[in-house]
């Protein structure tokens, strides 16, 4: 279980975001995101996921230890906080439904319908649904969104755990979670230039 | 070299741009000399008088219109196989003209329809399906106008294309099944009994060719057109990021 | 997938999940035909298994865009398309659940519509058998059309331009097969060739209707 990045270039609406990016993820570590607005940090994270296609580079990680948490939590508001949990639960074929209510702290929510909550809550809810999938290699998208200081103390709680039982986390936020084995890849020295484009970027180019 | 080579934008512009003014001097030529021979040189038919003209508009028309989803569908396939740029582009172009030459031969049906069997439309297996037709040339344009990414549209359309393919012959099945109506069977086919007489004939295959040039012409100009616009975006992202 | 299935049925039931909306639809066809083709019986009697597959057909329509478009807002469709479940079969059971909640229904009530419609005796079987061989094509194919315009704002008039035109053959099969049946011909061509188009779209518009999501997710 690892994660290797290696010159990768991202696209975003057929225009090059991101190039040469590498690092790579091992089972207990983490990774922070960190860069201005629109650098392409979700992009980077939806091509890791899978969702998209790579503009170029190297991409190694094997798809079934992935478990992606995007923007937004993909919640269905008349289903209950439970009921969420479970379909997840059964997509993934796993049984950790009661472990991730209690680890997000929704036991007393859990008949309460998802949509209902607010939106803290509903971020809580949704990160309990990555903990439901059972994977080893989170990837989140601004996960403490929406989050009050408690909360995110829990998740940070929660993230350290995973990585204490052999998980990796690879996210985008700016707010320091105080995780002691984290590491930042700012990726702003990786934004795309003309020149790049130039390489990276066939469909466009072939028309200049 | 490969003839994949032409599917490169730079290549195809060369090549077309070449080619564009014989084909357009040949489709003026086969066009002009096919339809004044047909309307001024021909007998009237001795059943339909002087409306039998029309078929040398109708006929052609309503072959290139079949023809112009061909050359989609066969756009579409290397598309989406091959990935070609030029490619997605001609299925795009052909499109609009297709669904021209499909609503002319409809209307010179109509025309034609009214003094023969005395009424402009009637629900005949030949009509329906091309008004059908007509409608998978709407909704196939539309998908291409509603997609902003221009990669994303030519994904997209490009299994419409071919589902829809299926579903028109499919349709073309069904209407048949449903009605078997007054059209007339093939103007031109090998067996003679069915064959239009050959004065007729003749201009009409010319006509035929000349409708064909003409697709192909429209379909090369609005394909140049599409990678001009192409280019321009591409020149116009560039500029945002230097 | 069961996991699936139960979780759009369950959606489909709550409130705001729209079940119902389609057989009121359906309904509101059968009562303002006659309103506006006159009480005539026999005129009624001819008409009547037209305008139920095509009342059936635009109930059906009502609510395809909600396949896919209420789970692409919300953010479940890309969880969807990372989890385990692989997109094809995914698509085939949102399908299969929109069948269950509107094309099935409509075959239960069209019957009673058709006693309105002052539909011959000798039709009700041919009706039923017709709808519940030709709905699950129109579920299918509406699933497709739903996967093509779901990255589209406000889509649902485009998607009606693209999946009526692949309706017609259904269409057609559809309603021939209970004009024959009424009139004692032979029926059975007909709805042999819809339970092909079900079948056939069953299995491979799946695929053609995963690529299109996978696009539209990019």
């Amino acid at each position: 279980m690892e994660l290797l990045v290696k010159d990768l270039a991202v696209q975003r609406g057929g225009l090059t975001v991101l190039e040469g990016v590498s690092f790579s993820l091992a089972a207990g570590q983490a990774l922070v995101l960190r860069g201005a607005n629109g650098i392409g940090k979700t992009t980077l994270l939806r091509t890791i996921a899978g969702l998209q296609p790579k503009a170029a580079g190297e991409l190694n990680v094997p798809p079934e230890t992935l478990a992606y948490a995007s923007h937004a939590d993909g919640l269905k508001a008349t289903l209950s906080v439970q009921e969420n949990l479970r379909f997840w639960a059964s997509v993934y074929g796993t049984d950790l439904v009661e472990d991730a209510l209690q680890a997000m702290n929704l036991t007393a929510l859990r008949n309460r319908w998802a949509g209902s909550l607010s939106a803290g809550q509903k971020r809580r809810l949704g990160l309990a649904r990555l903990m439901v999938s059972g994977r080893a290699i989170w990837l989140l998208d601004e996960p403490t969104v929406s989050l009050d200081a408690a909360s995110v103390a829990l998740f940070a709680g929660v993230v350290q755990g995973h990585l204490a039982q052999g998980g990796a986390a690879l996210m985008a936020t700016h707010i320091d979670l105080g995780l002691a084995q984290a590491e930042t890849l700012d990726l702003t020295p990786y934004r795309a230039t003309a020149a790049t484009i130039r390489r990276t970027d066939a469909f466009q180019e072939a028309f200049l | 070299m490969s003839l994949w080579e032409y599917a490169n934008p730079k290549k195809f512009m060369a090549l077309s741009g070449r080619l564009l003014p014989w084909i357009v001097a040949l489709t003026v030529l086969s066009l002009g000399i096919g339809i004044i021979w047909g309307f001024f040189f021909t007998p009237d038919d001795y059943k339909q008088g002087s409306t039998v003209k029309i078929i040398y508009i109708h006929v052609p028309a309503a072959s290139a219109a079949i023809n112009a989803w061909a050359v989609m569908l066969v756009a579409s396939l290397i598309w989406i196989v091959r990935r070609h740029h030029v490619s997605a582009l001609v299925a795009k172009a052909a499109a609009p003209v297709g669904l021209t030459f499909t609503l002319i031969a409809l209307i010179t049906g109509a025309l034609w329809g009214q003094p023969m069997w005395g009424t402009w439309w009637a629900w005949d297996p030949r009509l329906t399906s091309f008004l059908i037709f007509a409608l998978f040339y709407m909704g196939y344009i539309a998908l291409w106008e509603a997609v902003e990414n221009p990669d994303t549209a030519a994904d997209l359309t490009g299994v419409l294309c071919i589902v829809g393919s299926v579903f028109a012959l499919l349709s073309r099945y069904a209407v048949n099944f449903w009605n078997q109506g007054l059209h007339q069977g093939a103007s031109l086919s090998l067996d003679a009994k069915e064959n239009v007489s050959d004065v007729f004939w003749l201009p009409l295959v010319v006509c035929i060719i000349g409708f064909e040039l003409l697709f192909l012409a429209l379909v090369l100009i609005r394909t140049r057109s599409e990678i001009r616009l192409r280019r321009a975006q591409a020149l116009a992202a560039r500029e945002r990021l230097a | 997938m069961s996991a699936l299935l139960f979780r759009d049925l369950r959606l489909a039931f709550r409130a705001g999940g729209g079940f119902g909306l389609g057989l009121a639809f359906f309904l509101l066809v059968a009562v303002l035909v006659p309103l506006g083709v006159g009480p005539e019986p026999t005129t009624l009697a001819k008409i009547a298994p037209g305008i139920l597959w095509v009342g059936a057909l635009l109930a059906c329509l009502l609510s395809l865009d909600r396949i896919f478009a209420l789970d692409f807002e919300d953010g479940s469709l890309d969880l969807l398309a990372t989890s385990p479940l692989p997109m094809e079969g995914a698509v085939a059971v949102k399908a299969l659940a929109h069948w269950l909640v509107t094309g099935l229904p409509l075959t239960l009530l069209a019957p009673v519509l058709g006693l309105l419609l002052n539909l011959p005796a000798e039709s009700y079987l041919w009706l039923i058998l017709s709808l519940l061989a030709g709905t699950p094509a129109l579920s299918m194919i509406g699933a497709f059309g739903a996967a093509l315009t779901v990255g589209i704002k406000r889509g649902g008039l485009l998607l009606s331009l693209l999946v009526l035109p692949l309706y017609v053959p259904t269409l057609i099969f559809g309603a021939e097969v209970i004009k024959r049946g009424a009139s004692g011909a032979d029926a059975v061509t007909p709805l042999a060739l819809l339970v092909a188009i079900t079948a056939v779209s069953g299995a491979l518009l799946p695929f053609a209707a995963a690529a299109a999501i996978r696009v539209n997710l990019r």
